[in-house]
């Protein structure tokens, strides 16, 4: 008994130090969190260069009409891809929001034109497209999140057989049509900004309503910061104080990254996951909302081709697929990474098809730079058994 | 004498035609380290499953400082203060100590009358320093992610979350399995400095060096029975190794002849 008082007093767990890393490590560590950031700036950097030249000096990449028809373009696959960033951080996978929001969008539409034409002022109807859009998509995550968290069915087929459903309805609900006969204030709502900024002769900048200009000088008017854009911030601000501030948000890695541990801490994950999938689906009804006030009508085929963006984007942006790590701040970069290389592309006149390359490339480097951080960091691992 | 924490009587669980535990009675006391031994298969495993809220025991009872306890999940046991710390130690890799520590039990700051909370983690990491400290654990950084720790700093923190979370008994499976020999060296020091600050601790391993290091009292099992509850200054590696192959056994050797004698004798 003696002795032991000096046998604990001797014994400290103390870290060992991280092993040394050699300079090239370190640059791979270093440039798995930046990559995304320089290769955004790199773009910028070459299409500012780029464009001038080829339409010989009469067009800028940089400009503010430029900036904000960037800033539209990104909404549907930004806001895809906010869902499914938490999905995926939760170890998950939703592959029916392109339908989900193609639902939504002939939702809200439906939900607008009736809530219009029987005496509802045209707010309100939009708020009533907005709620029907939520609450419908939302309705297909609850269908996904209780099928794979109680019923155990893999995310990946759950999810794959209800965007079929959703297509279903979707093409059913709107009969094979796009759905037309929306009020035409619903137009603004889409496609008005917060301001509007008109260049050179007679101009300025002008608040909220669209000034009232006409020929000429109409080409010469920009909107800054359309509402949709505005909605979308605001959806990502949310997005990323839920994920990275509250108990959700770190309930969501832990789920992802240590399901076990997770179980064990009486962490109620069933229930959590559930959350996700309806989460996920309700990013996709708010795009599907705000494309329909964009084209003021209802389509049952808008969100189809943006899932696969919305993924790429999301794993540009940094987020693992096997869950456990990610952020909302990656997803956005992600987004402006496709939306950015899109429109340089249109704009140098190279066939808009070479960007499905380039994503595609950039999206297997982006996992190789994770994959070679992971390595670096599993070196650890391998020294010191787990 | 104390009254034990934990009291198991007549303890039997079945798989099917398997006994995993059979007719087991054992105390565990205060401030006491109690290995468990035995080969694979031996049935440690199921016993601790039992009291852990993982299997309900087949027939027999469970005390739980002095009430009969009937847990139907983990996390029954686990809010009675028993807490089990496994090999994968059920840490979230990705998350950090303070993360870790306060898994599932959050601390958070209330915003506009408490309808947005926010995880207060300027609190959390105070809050596990400290805990780390009382068991005299030193990590240069608490905001790394579990996974670029050691084995043995992993143990710690499993530890540590355990004991900031009031164990009133800590279970320990094979805790220096897959540790260097260093590190080994500090798990079985946490363990001594538990049992200090008063924590009971069932040490479950076959590894007997480290049995003779920190436990007070051993029990050896063999196909589902307790074979024998020694102390270890009185006993050797070699008598060990001989209960837990079963060359050895007090109950079938003592008990037959005194069993003959009494009314409830068993023939076979």
């Amino acid at each position: 008994m003696a002795n032991r008082a000096s046998e604990t007093k001797a014994a400290t767990v103390t870290a060992d130090p991280y092993p040394a890393q050699t300079p090239a490590q370190r640059f791979v560590l270093v440039l798995s969190r930046v990559w995304a950031w320089v290769f955004l700036a790199l773009l910028i950097i070459i299409f500012v260069i780029a464009v001038p030249i080829s339409s010989g000096g009469s067009v800028n990449f940089v400009t503010l009409r430029n900036s904000q028809n960037i800033l539209v373009a990104i909404i549907p696959v930004l806001l895809l891809g906010l869902g499914q960033t938490f999905v995926i951080i939760g170890a998950g996978i939703d592959l029916s929001v392109g339908w989900v929001m193609s639902f939504a969008s002939v939702l809200s539409a439906l939900a607008i034109r009736a809530a219009f034409n029987s005496g509802v002022p045209l707010f309100f109807s939009a708020v009533a497209g907005l709620l029907a859009a939520v609450a419908g998509a939302s309705i297909v995550g609850l269908f996904n999140g209780v099928i794979i968290a109680k019923l155990k069915v893999p995310a990946f087929i759950v999810t794959l057989g209800s965007s079929f459903i959703v297509r279903g309805i979707a093409l059913l609900m709107s009969e094979n049509t796009t759905v037309i006969g929306l009020p035409r204030g619903i137009r603004s709502y889409g496609n008005d900004s917060l301001m509007y900024f008109i260049r050179g002769e007679g101009g300025g900048l002008y608040f909220i309503t669209r000034p009232e200009v006409s020929g000429e000088m109409l080409r010469r008017t920009d909107g800054i910061l359309p509402y949709p854009v505005l909605l979308t911030a605001f959806v990502v601000a949310i997005a990323v104080f839920v994920l990275h501030k509250t108990q959700f948000g770190r309930h969501t890695f832990a789920i992802g990254g240590g399901l076990e541990a997770a179980l064990r801490t009486g962490i109620p994950v069933p229930r959590h996951i559930i959350k996700l999938y309806v989460l996920s689906a309700s990013t996709a009804g708010i795009a599907g909302f705000l494309s329909t006030l964009r084209f003021t009508a209802g389509s049952a085929v808008i969100g189809d081709p943006l899932l696969l963006s919305s993924i790429a984007a999301v794993i540009i942006g940094g987020v693992s697929l096997f869950g456990g790590a990610g952020t909302v701040m990656g997803t956005v970069i992600g987004a402006l990474i496709i939306a950015v290389l899109t429109t340089g592309l249109v704009m140098l006149n190279v066939a808009a098809f070479w960007q499905f390359i380039v994503v595609g490339a950039v999206v297997i480097i982006a996992v190789l730079i994770d994959q070679s951080r992971d390595l670096i960091v599993g070196h650890y691992k391998s020294e010191q058994p787990p | 004498m104390t009254e034990p924490i934990l009291s198991i009587r007549g303890l039997t669980k079945r798989f099917g035609g398997l006994v995993a535990v059979n007719d087991v009675s054992w105390d565990v006391y205060p401030g006491e380290v109690v290995a468990l031994l035995g080969d694979n298969g031996a049935g440690k495993s199921t016993l601790i499953k039992c009291v852990s809220g993982v299997h309900p025991a087949d027939e027999g009872e469970i005390f739980f400082e002095g009430r009969p306890s009937h847990f139907l999940r983990p996390i029954d046991a686990r809010r009675q203060g028993i807490e089990t710390i496994y090999q994968d130690l059920a840490l979230a890799n990705n998350l950090d100590v303070g993360a870790n520590i306060f898994l599932g039990r959050e601390m958070k700051n209330s915003h506009l009358g408490g309808l947005v909370k926010t995880l207060n983690d300027a609190r959390m990491l105070e809050e596990s320093q400290s805990a780390l400290a009382s068991l005299e654990i030193h990590f240069p950084s608490l905001t790394q992610p579990i996974e670029s720790l050691s084995g043995g700093q992993r143990q710690a923190v499993a530890i540590a979350r355990a004991v900031y979370w009031d164990a009133k008994l800590m279970i320990m499976d094979e805790p220096t399995n897959n540790l260097g020999v260093p590190e080994q060296k500090k798990v079985l020091d946490l363990i001594r400095r538990l049992r200090d600050q008063g924590v009971p601790v069932i040490l479950i391993t076959h590894i007997l060096p480290d049995v003779f290091a920190v436990s007070d009292r051993l029990m050896v099992m063999h196909r589902g029975r307790k074979v024998t509850e020694k102390i270890p200054s009185q006993t050797s590696t070699e008598e060990l190794v001989q209960y837990m192959v079963g060359a050895r056994d007090d109950t079938s050797v003592g008990n037959v002849r005194e069993n003959s004698l009494g009314p409830s004798a068993d023939p076979s």
